[in-house]
């Protein structure tokens, strides 16, 4: 038998609850919510029912306004693709409006709007850019895309407590990885997979994307982060169908796990955040950084009010 | 292992574009204008290590500002808070250093209030979103700003702290975390006690009544 307590504690213990319970991952990770006793069951709902709408919203806006980044870097790529996704693209009509929801948030992320850390800000744009836009093909209901985002929080939750979910210390895997392990476990548990099936997803976009690493240009979440976010949500949507079809994983998501954060400890201190190699110390990546220097010294003298 | 909330993972609702740079400092200015208490005329902000480097590009000056206004980190407002702090007529400094300091992404806020008072407090973004707050007026705290706060300035003598708890235990508010700290033996003493439910001004009253030692009480 396996308690609530420690249910979480591994992917492992996770599935052997949920099926002791004949449960989903996401009552799992709301049975532990309201055991944590901060919230009743129907506020822990209602504040995850806040976070669907303003993923929503800032999925409409990076689609249908005209969103401009602080640095001036970025924005409106999400809408070009989103509109490319009518001429028959080789990715699929789909997969190209799911990356572009995802590019969405993230330029909205950049142009500081409103959005939400799924796990972080850097890889906010993939779980809602997976689940809504899968939603509107499957006519889910918000009832049933907050249940997909209770199971990706609960798959997350293992990554932070087990592995990492920081760029600083485990690169990019740690984040747009984590992010799209969260979004292919929600669409596995809502068309009906098993928690391990869902977990098994999860293990296998990170084993994709092992060692990426997080190397952004002038240390802003903008390139590679954005476009990073559409490959982290076609990822999710093949390992999705990958698992649905029967495929299994061959190393078991704890393991994946473990191997993740190992990886994540030896990639050097250059590629974890920090600007200092990859694509930010390219010549055009110092070109960049030296130009929103520059734009920020301007500003910066003209800052005081 | 940190005990994390579901809305620590899919969360917070924030302004972006980054959680440490953006969510975190405007999260550090709102503690620290809950620590100032008063109406604040003036704000000197000094920007330490990646908080100086790539802050602007992040909107970590607008952030804090948009914190000393007492916007929260997902409010909208936050890009063009230094429009309203000029409406309020809050004078806004931004300093930049390239002093080191302890953690990377680190804030001095010196703020004076409309009773000419000076306060400062130190701030780190540790990573999420999370913050602490390590100094108020030079003193070493430790503070999350999750839960309620009293800080409690009191002499360094024996039965202050068994004082205090009880008098807490009789009002029935319970002590989720509690460190203390002092400036030496006998000297200055301070209590930081997180709280479970809010201490109201009546109870800081009573508290000021009952428990003679103490010196000053901060509610954040």
């Amino acid at each position: 038998m396996i308690s609530l307590t420690d249910a979480f504690v591994s992917g492992k213990s996770l599935s052997e609850y949920c099926n002791q319970e004949g449960i989903p991952i996401s009552e799992a990770m709301i049975r532990r919510e309201v055991a944590m006793g901060e919230m009743t069951r129907e506020q822990i709902v209602e504040e995850m029912r806040k976070n669907l709408l303003v993923m929503r919203e800032s999925v409409r806006r990076g689609l249908e306004e005209h969103v401009e980044s602080v640095s001036k870097l970025s924005g409106g790529e999400a809408m070009r693709l989103f509109r490319y996704a009518k001429y028959e693209p080789f990715s699929g009509a789909n997969t190209c409006r799911v990356a572009a929801s995802a590019m969405a948030v993230v330029e909205v992320n950049a142009a500081m709007g409103q959005i939400v850390a799924a796990p972080t800000a850097g890889a906010s744009g993939i779980l809602p850019g997976v689940l809504l836009e899968s939603g509107i093909d499957r006519g889910w209901s918000d009832e049933q895309l907050i249940q997909g985002l209770f199971c990706a929080g609960g798959v997350g939750l293992l990554f932070a407590q087990n592995a990492t979910i920081s760029g600083a210390e485990g690169g990019c895997q740690a984040e747009t990885g984590v992010g799209s392990a969260m979004a292919a476990a929600s669409l596995v548990e809502l068309s009906g997979g098993t928690p391990e099936q869902a977990l098994d997803a999860a293990a296998m976009t990170i084993k994709n994307i092992l060692g990426l690493v997080c190397d952004p240009v002038a240390g802003l979440v903008e390139c590679p982060c954005i476009k990073r976010n559409a490959l982290g949500a076609a990822n999710a949507l093949l390992c999705a169908d990958m698992t649905l079809c029967g495929i299994t994983s061959l190393i078991p998501f704890d393991e994946v796990l473990t191997a993740m954060l190992a990886v994540g400890h030896d990639i050097r201190r250059e590629y974890r955040e920090t600007a200092m190699g990859g694509l930010a110390t390219t010549p055009t990546g110092k070109a960049v950084a030296e130009k929103v220097h520059r734009f920020q010294e301007f500003e910066r003298s003209h800052a005081t009010v | 292992m940190e005990n994390f909330s579901v809305f620590d993972i899919v969360g917070p609702r924030m302004i972006g574009p980054s959680s440490s740079h953006t969510a975190g400092a405007a999260r550090i200015a709102l503690l620290a204008r809950r620590i100032i208490a008063h109406p604040i005329r003036e704000v000197r902000f000094t920007l330490y290590g990646s908080f100086a480097e790539t802050g602007r590009g992040h909107g970590t000056d607008k952030a804090l500002v948009a914190g000393i206004l007492g916007f929260a980190p997902d409010d909208e407002r936050i890009p063009n808070a230094y429009e309203y702090a000029k409406e309020q007529g809050i004078l806004i400094n931004m300093i930049m250093s390239d002093e080191p300091t302890r953690h990377p992404n680190t804030v001095k806020i010196e703020a004076c209030d409309n009773e000419d008072q000076w306060t400062e407090v130190m701030g780190e973004s540790i990573g999420g979103g999370n913050i602490l707050i390590t100094e108020i007026n030079h003193l070493a705290v430790e503070l999350s700003g999750d839960y309620p706060t009293l800080i409690i300035r009191h002499h360094d003598e024996p039965g202050v702290i068994a004082e205090v708890s009880h008098v807490l235990a009789q009002m029935r508010v319970n002590i989720a975390f509690m460190r203390v700290f002092r400036h030496g033996r006998g000297e200055d003493a301070y209590m930081c006690i997180e709280t479970d439910t809010e201490v109201t001004e009546g109870l800081q009253m009573i508290m000021l009544q009952l428990c003679r030692s103490i010196r000053q009480l901060i509610v954040v």
